[in-house]
């Protein structure tokens, strides 16, 4: 489901203005001006570039980036499943439709000792919200049927979002995270 | 954090507007006024609150490469091993979680060569096999919490 744009499409442009934009949107009244200022564009086509970018999903969501802990939601879990392929949809489903669920993603099994290839993670006002999420979850089909395993965090070491540095021309190969 | 800075997180979570002046807009609908909101918005990015105010990437779509990492930390260990991963700059996130593997952190680079580099020199710094569990689909569900 990644709504991803091609990678070509992602001109020099649009890196340099992503660059500008990565600690955050200037907090004054013409924001986009203040950006299009700053790697020497008008205000109109950083605009019309952002409308562009967050349309084709390379900006996923534009707003507050909360700090999970400091507004309220002192628990979270991460959820894994060892789930068959055939079983695989369908457990997507109950996940993704649940409220409690902030993330999902299939990842490699990596044998013998991590057998779980899908992955929930689960953020709640506490540590028993957060476990009546996962016996919610645990009771439908097919996860009911399904090895799983509990990991809650303990710790926060770092929290800085990706300190991603776009390069500027395009890379050699595109390669899947 | 009080009633006008919920009022402003729960609405301001995914559809900021691009627009000449959208924090006027953004003040409009929530019945404050734009010096208002933009205060609100950065008291909470000093005070913590909010990690920042802006844009959330797809990293794929940049042409950059993410993955999660795990480490079986001996406890004694803890401390020192997660001061070591912490020092890179492409860990975004680290935590500690209660498990046989105990440290989990997300590794972003522009390219899957330079995570390579800086797994192996993880490896190589503590020790420790990192397991490396990149993602293979993702189902988004649009982050949204009521605050």
């Amino acid at each position: 489901m990644n709504a991803s744009l091609p990678i070509a499409l992602v001109d020099d442009l649009d890196r340099r203005l992503l660059f500008q934009l990565e600690p955050g949107l200037p907090l004054a009244p013409r924001p986009y001006a203040e950006i299009g200022n700053a790697i020497g564009v008008d205000e109109s086509e950083v605009i019309d570039r952002l409308g562009r970018l967050i349309q084709a999903g390379v900006i996923r969501r534009f707003g507050v980036v909360v700090r999970h802990h400091e507004v309220g939601y002192g628990a979270n879990a991460m959820v894994v499943w060892d789930v068959p392929d055939a079983v695989m949809a369908d457990a997507v489903g109950v996940l993704t439709a649940n409220s409690g669920v902030t993330l999902c993603y299939q990842r490699p099994r990596r044998l013998p000792d991590w057998p779980y290839n899908l992955f929930a993670m689960i953020h709640g006002t506490s540590e028993e919200t957060v476990r009546a999420q996962i016996a919610d979850l645990r009771a439908q089909v097919p996860l009911s049927g399904l090895v799983h395993d509990v990991l809650f965090s303990r710790r926060r070491f770092k929290q800085t979002g990706a300190c991603y540095r776009p390069r500027l021309s395009l890379p050699e190969k595109r390669e899947v995270a | 954090m009080d009633a006008v800075d919920r009022t402003i997180i729960n609405a301001l979570q995914g559809d900021f507007p691009v627009s000449e002046n959208p924090f006027a807009d953004t003040a409009a609908s929530l019945e404050m006024d734009e010096a208002t909101l933009i205060a609100r918005i950065d008291a909470m990015v000093s005070d913590g609150v909010l990690s920042r105010f802006g844009p959330l990437f797809d990293a794929d779509a940049m042409g950059g490469a993410v993955t999660l990492c795990a480490l079986e930390v001996p406890e004694a260990d803890f401390d020192a091993i997660a001061e070591i991963v912490n020092s890179y700059p492409e860990v975004a996130h680290n935590y500690e979680r209660q498990h046989q593997f105990n440290m989990w952190f997300v590794v972003a680079a522009e390219s899957r060569d330079i995570v390579d580099e800086v797994l192996l020199d993880i490896q190589g710094r503590t020790g420790l096999i990192v397991h490396d569990m990149p993602k293979q689909d993702e189902f988004f569900i649009g982050l949204r919490l009521e605050v």
